[in-house]
């Protein structure tokens, strides 16, 4: 973005939104918006708090988990699906009703197989990422070339060896992309899950401001959530682009 | 023949006529396509055949088959008295696309081939770079193949296939991507590869030039259904050095005989 001849760095957009917020709070219009300085004050308060630590943690174990058992599970099942038919037929169907459904909806019944602890949270988070992490890695071996799988198998590769060594790096563009997007939605995953299964974690702190009417702390803590998620999907936009030299080229 | 060789321990037959690979009876059909039929054809140990034909005449489809990365409907493929049933140490292929590895580096790909085969990293990088080396791509280790031209991935592919010392070498129109001065290089190049390394040459072209110029035996395939129409070995110039090779009127008489017999099926 250029004003008045000058070239802007990335998201000053932001600081306009910012002074806005801040005017608005000002005026104290309403008091669910507090003055974006008075949050700022609350933000650098709140996670000095061992409240804040522990929800933090718990949090991010919840969540670290819940991403990992995507990728773990995901990409495979996505690279199998897009090397076999017959998987492909029997699973495409359900990966799509899920990637659509209203997940939140399954909480409860996650609840009443899991319990309503750790488990139950970290694999609602699991179920919001993995299945655009499938369909990712499977229409990234289904544009594989051709020609590449027939190279390795005239060289005599091993079926584990084109895994690794041909399906899974083709499909590195799409895969990352799909862990990127799938990241994003397991945010939404493992606060859902606290806020429903157990009001543990980030979960917990929404639900103690909120019912306190403390708007500023809120505000805190979904400022300080909103920017690791995106953290996070910024570093792998950034991987994302390190591999796209050969996207184009496979 | 005149340059027969004779150090291949096998039965003692006729040296010339002793063959690397025979296709007995080949048929193919892509569901309704009909694509090869009842064809046969022996490649000569140590020897370069060509197979040159109309497009779509099934050239890719019979390399193939000997490569063993496509099941003929009827017929069998035998490599060294072997009947073939899949892909094997004994053949190397060299693709038409290059199909390199894009994630890869030069010499990676190079390598690639013997990975596959378990050779210890450190052997394979030196006999990849040996190759890199042979097929002019010395300082281009570490580059990746985005980095280089059509005609230098092409030789990538080719020390990909060389370095795997495969006893035959199946090539797929491998000069298709350069300009006409880095194809007639590496005609020449080839040419001193088939007398040098005693390896079985398959060698897919388009052009009836490059056919002659580089072929102890040609094979000529007709539209489809394809069979083989006929086998013309061109042996007067053989061993005269590459210069005097285009000059030769044996040469130019072979073209032209070819072109006679092609042309029937372009009018
Ligand atoms: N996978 C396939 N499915 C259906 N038909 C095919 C397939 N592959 C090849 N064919 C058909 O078989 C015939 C022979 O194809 P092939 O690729 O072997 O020809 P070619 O001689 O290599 O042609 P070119 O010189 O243009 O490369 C063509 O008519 C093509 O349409
Ligand atoms: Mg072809």
């Amino acid at each position: 973005m250029t004003l008045f001849g000058y070239r802007l760095p990335g998201m000053s957009s932001l600081i306009l939104w910012g002074l806005l917020w801040e005017i608005v709070g000002q005026t104290g219009l309403t008091f669910f918006v507090p003055p974006l300085s008075e949050v700022i004050a609350t933000l650098v308060e709140v996670i000095q708090t061992a409240a804040f630590q522990k929800a933090l943690y718990e949090t991010a174990y919840a969540f670290i988990a819940g991403v990992f058992f995507a990728i773990v599970i995901g990409i495979p099942v996505g690279i199998l699906m897009g090397r076999t038919r017959l998987l492909d037929e029997l699973l495409l169907p359900w990966v799509n009703v899920f990637l659509s459904a209203p997940l939140t909806a399954l909480v409860p019944v996650l609840m009443v197989l899991f319990g309503f602890g750790m488990k139950a949270i970290i694999i609602t988070t699991t179920l919001f990422a993995i299945w655009i992490i499938i369909l990712n890695a499977r229409a990234g071996v289904k544009q594989i070339n051709r020609s590449l799988v027939e190279m390795a198998h005239s060289f005599g590769a091993s079926p584990w060896d084109a895994f690794t060594k041909i399906y899974f790096w083709a499909a590195l563009p799409e895969i990352l992309g799909g862990v990127r997007i799938g990241i994003i939605r397991a945010v939404k995953g493992v606060i859902i899950g606290q806020l429903l299964i157990s009001i543990v974690g980030f979960g917990a702190l929404f639900e103690l401001y909120s019912a306190n009417f403390l708007m500023g702390h809120f505000w805190a803590v979904l400022i300080v959530l909103f920017a690791l998620a995106f953290t996070i999907s910024e570093f792998l936009a950034y991987l994302e682009r390190r591999v796209s030299y050969y996207a184009d080229k496979r | 023949m005149d340059m027969s060789q004779t150090d291949a321990p096998i039965e003692p037959v006729d040296a010339a006529h002793e063959s690397a690979v025979s296709t007995r009876n080949i048929s193919k059909n892509y569901g309704e396509v009909e694509a090869l039929r009842d064809l046969s054809l022996e490649f000569p140990r140590g020897q370069l055949t060509s197979l040159l034909g109309p497009s779509g005449c099934g050239k890719t489809t019979l390399l193939k088959i000997i490569a063993g990365l496509l099941e003929p409907t009827s017929g069998e493929v035998e490599v060294n008295g072997k009947t073939v049933t899949g892909p094997g140490p004994d053949r190397a292929f060299v693709f038409q696309d290059f199909a390199l590895l894009p994630w890869a580096s030069v010499i990676r790909n190079v390598a690639f081939g013997l990975e596959m085969r378990g050779v210890p990293k450190a052997e394979r990088e030196d006999r990849a770079a040996h190759y890199i080396k042979e097929v002019g791509l010395g300082g281009f280790e570490n580059a990746y193949p985005h980095e280089l031209s059509g005609g230098m991935r092409q030789r990538v592919g080719l020390a990909r296939a060389l370095s795997v010392d495969s006893q035959v070498l199946l090539m797929d129109e491998p000069f298709s991507a350069v300009d006409e001065q880095t194809r007639r290089k590496f005609q020449e190049d080839l040419l001193n590869l088939v007398r040098n390394e005693n390896k079985t040459f398959i060698f897919v072209t388009h052009s009836i030039e490059e056919a002659v110029y580089v072929s102890d035996q040609i094979a000529i395939l007709l539209p489809r259904p394809s069979r083989v129409s006929e086998i013309i070995r061109p042996t007067g110039f053989r061993h005269k050095d590459a210069d005097n090779i285009r000059r030769d009127p044996e040469y130019l008489d072979i073209v032209d005989q070819i072109w006679a017999s092609l042309r029937t099926y372009v009018e």
